[in-house]
């Protein structure tokens, strides 16, 4: 999107701080025994770092509705492929074919 | 009504430069259609060199022409090369390349330099698997189903499986280059819901390109890699799963048939209004109802897998969703039918074409409906009559509407008409050899006949045979219109801007177009298909 | 469409980068933002597959996953996601001098971005080299405990997939930004003609998201559990 907004660099030094945090916390959560959480912190952190990259960065969120629908659009066709396929193999031991 | 130009507009698109590199270094949209026409023309004939040795040898009940082994790899690589090489390519890279940004009132596509890179893929990714073909063949299906592609079978599977790989990227962009080029470069006044159809199934075929393919790209690399590296993902030996490669498989080659027959659908759109001379029924219905294909498409691959070992659970979901995904193509077929009825029809040989699909679609899709019922499936499934019903679709559906289309626009696309007497007996020919070839299939495969097999048991000789001359005489069917329309670039009568006396903004410029498709950029003021008040000032 | 009114884009008309299918350089820009935009949905899913397998496998044979993972070095991994970090704002700064006209400071951050990528990839051969020299790479030369030879195996087959993919797109990145220093080094880019660089950055700063979940998946996997 062309865009008449810039961001200040204060933004984007904001955004790094808190992306090196991030980092800092997933590295040290790992050390923690959360059984199944450890997983579902490390995905929670990532997916967050991610975020801000996209938001602030890749500057979508000064962006249009086209490219938010975009960036949507991906990340929701990622699911359906990560969700129809556990489908099955989560429910593998309930019941198969032969 | 029809113009009553008789000369040739003295600039435009195909006299606009000589020699081979400006064909070869263009950056028009209409010629690299015409480079995709060459291309996709080869390699269907090249695909249909296969088919004509399954049918041979399927003629006889014995495997007396050719060994098992052989025969693998004939049925293999004629699906490869029909589905990535020609069924995939074909519509959007010959007649979208050539109609959207002329639909859309745009000069060219958002990327030519990307266009004619896509065509350069598309052709370097067939070499690798032409390559592939001759030196040893492909022998794992289409579909490369592991463990025996990665492990076990002794042919060509890298070299074929890369120039696939290739090929994907292909489709990719210019996917990409539809979806920017509709939504950036429509002409003032054309908004979205005064796009004709074929535009509206182009952007829904690329949504598909786009979304679907990578994945492909990423299932192929992981095939290659175990191959070369044997690294055991997909071995069951191993800890690996096979089935996983069937999902991730079916992720994009279920979608992928619809990115097969979405631009056929477009194509129908236009050939029924055009030749009943009335806006289609539902405009707003056929429009949604491409992106309802789209979208609904990518839910339902695992009916491909009802019995590949996945759960019982998931496929329950799986047919439930193929069920739905009917839906939109039959409301498209209703509107179409609905526009024909009090619509003013003349049967010239691109409406041939258009029923023609309408009712071999149809019946395909029927039959998919039979195959979305798991009870049903695990009964037909990998016989003949899966066999036929793709063919319904690919052949009796998007073949016919690629022809029809090629009818509809070559007037556009070479400035001259072809021989419509001809054109007509080719039509009825190539439907009857269609049917002929592919209904005995439906039967014969409901009785029990396995597919990819080179032997069957003698008491399906018969339907055997009839579907093997059925063949011969679809073969003569689809070399006529090579014959007639390679004689009209020549010799055909000029069309003059608007032979059909149809609406759209490709038939208010010269036929052939000029390189920049308009002398000036035109201003929408009307919908898509606004018969018959529009047509007086169509007149070129 | 071209929504743009002819006074905003007028001078415009006639700026040397603008294609002549294109009615103004706004619109040639927003073309090619979304252009690459939708690359980037086509990488998303690319990677997402990979992602795929990798998920149905570590949840299949999570031990084996947590004893694999314990053979990649920790120390080398977090420092290459903060070079990567780091880079991503360079990157990010390095727009914002373009759309400051500021010649200088764009072309000072282009190159400390693509200094930071090599580094990246730097480090990254180290560790591939170790895998090597450790036996750890899959195929015939594979060595590992009996235990978990199979499914670890696995986890180092879509281990080089992931990390291997994402350096071929690294250094593909790296290449896209030697061409865009060499435009901004010859006047190519300028106040008006800023989107190439932006465009460079969606890429740069989609190939860090890639490694932000690749870090932790690949190298965090069990690491309570303690060096195996």
């Amino acid at each position: 999107m062309s865009e008449q907004h810039i961001v200040p660099t204060s933004t984007y030094y904001t955004i790094f701080a808190l992306l090196m945090l991030g980092t800092a916390i997933t590295v040290a959560v790992a050390y923690l025994d959360l059984g199944p959480l450890n997983t579902v912190v490390a995905l929670a952190i990532a997916c967050t770092k991610a975020t801000l990259v996209v938001l602030f960065f890749m500057h979508v969120k000064y962006s249009s509705r086209l490219t938010w629908a975009v960036v949507f659009g991906s990340v929701f066709w990622l699911f359906i492929l990560l969700a129809l396929t556990y489908n099955d193999y989560l429910t593998r031991h309930i019941l198969t074919y032969g | 009504m029809s113009s009553s130009t008789t000369l040739l507009p003295p600039r435009h698109y195909l006299n606009n430069g000589y020699g081979i590199k400006s064909w070869l270094l263009t950056r028009d949209h209409k010629r690299i259609a015409l480079l995709y026409l060459a291309g996709v023309t080869f390699f269907f004939f090249l695909g249909g060199a296969f088919a004509v040795m399954i049918r041979l040898e399927l003629a006889t009940p014995a495997g007396d022409l050719m060994t098992d082994d052989t025969y693998n790899k004939m049925f293999t690589m004629h699906g490869v090369m029909m589905v990535f090489f020609f069924l995939i390519p074909a519509i959007p890279g010959v007649l979208g390349n050539f109609f959207i940004p002329i639909m859309i009132g745009a000069k060219d596509l958002a990327f030519p330099k990307l266009n004619l890179a896509s065509w350069y893929i598309f052709m370097i990714g067939a070499a690798f698997t032409t390559y592939a073909v001759v030196t040893g063949g492909l022998d794992t299906g289409w579909t490369f189903y592991t463990p025996f592609s990665t492990a076990s079978s002794t042919s060509a599977v890298v070299p074929a499986a890369l120039g696939i790989f290739i090929n994907g990227f292909s489709g990719i962009l210019t996917g990409l280059n539809f979806i920017v080029t509709i939504h950036r470069m429509r002409a003032p006044g054309m908004t979205w819901f005064r796009l004709p159809l074929f535009v509206w199934s182009h952007y829904a075929t690329s949504l598909i390109m786009v979304l679907g393919t990578p994945v492909l790209a990423i299932t192929i690399v992981l095939v290659a890699a175990e191959r070369i590296f044997s690294f055991g993902i997909f071995d069951p030996t191993r800890g690996g799963d096979p089935v996983l490669f069937q999902h991730l498989f079916w992720f994009y080659s279920h979608p992928a048939v619809y990115i097969m027959v979405l631009p056929a659908m477009g194509v129908i759109s236009e050939l029924i209004a055009a030749f009943c001379r009335k806006q289609v029924f539902g405009y707003t219905f056929v429009a949604f109802a491409s992106l309802g294909i789209a979208i609904l498409g990518f839910l339902v691959w695992g009916h491909h897998m009802f019995v590949a070992g996945q759960s019982v659970y998931a496929a329950l979901i799986f047919s439930i969703l193929s069920f739905l995904v009917a839906i939109p193509s039959a409301v498209k077929v209703f509107n179409w039918t609905a526009t024909m009825y009090k619509g003013s029809i003349s049967w010239e040989t691109p409406m041939l074409y258009a029923i023609g699909f309408i009712g071999l679609f149809t019946i395909g899709g029927l039959t998919g409906l039979f195959l979305a019922a798991v009870g049903l499936d695990i009964h037909v499934t990998d016989t003949y009559f899966i066999v036929a019903h793709f063919h319904y679709i690919m052949v009796g559906g998007t073949i016919m509407a690629y022809l029809g289309g090629l009818h509809y626009w070559w007037p556009k696309i070479a400035g001259r008409t072809y021989n419509e007497l001809l054109a007509k007996v080719s039509a009825a020919i190539i439907f009857f050899g269609f049917n002929l070839t592919f209904f005995p299939q439906f039967i014969v495969g409901y009785l029990g006949m396995p597919r990819r097999y080179h032997t069957y048991p003698p008491e399906f000789q018969v339907l055997n045979v009839l579907s093997s001359a059925g063949a011969s005489i679809l073969g003569i069917g689809y070399l006529l219109p090579m014959c007639y329309l390679a004689w009209s670039l020549r010799y055909g009568k000029l069309a003059g801007s608007n032979p059909w006396g149809a609406v759209g903004l490709e038939w208010t410029t010269t036929s052939p177009p000029p390189t920049d498709n308009f002398t000036e950029t035109p201003v929408v003021t009307w919908d898509a298909y606004e018969y018959p008040t529009r047509v007086e000032g169509h007149v070129a | 469409m071209s929504p743009e009114t002819s006074a905003a884009a007028g001078h415009h008309q006639h700026h040397p980068a603008l294609a002549h299918h294109f009615d103004s350089l706004s619109q040639q820009t927003e073309a090619s933002t979304l252009g690459m935009w939708v690359f980037l949905v086509t990488e998303v899913l690319f990677f997402g597959g990979a992602l795929m397998a990798y998920s149905i496998y570590r949840s299949w044979y999570p031990d084996a996953f947590a004893v694999a993972s314990h053979e990649l070095d920790i120390t080398l991994g977090t420092t290459n996601t903060v070079v990567l970090i780091l880079s991503s704002l360079t990157m990010a700064l390095a727009v914002h001098a373009a759309q400051l006209n500021e010649r200088g400071k764009l072309m000072m951050f282009l190159a400390v971005t693509m200094i930071l990528g090599a580094t990246f990839l730097g480090i990254k051969t180290v560790e591939y080299y170790t895998k090597f020299v450790e036996h750890h790479v899959p195929g015939p030369s594979f060595q590992f405990e009996p235990e978990y030879f199979n499914h670890a195996q696995i986890f180092f087959s879509i281990y080089f997939v992931l990390t291997g993919l994402h350096a071929l797109h690294m250094i593909i990145g790296l290449g896209i930004m030697t061409w865009m220093f060499i435009w901004v080094k010859n006047g190519v880019i300028d106040r008006d003609y800023v989107s190439p660089i932006e465009i460079s950055g969606l890429y740069w700063h989609f190939v860090d998201i890639v490694w932000i979940f690749l870090f932790p998946l690949l190298y965090l996997i069990g690491r309570h559990v303690g060096a195996h």
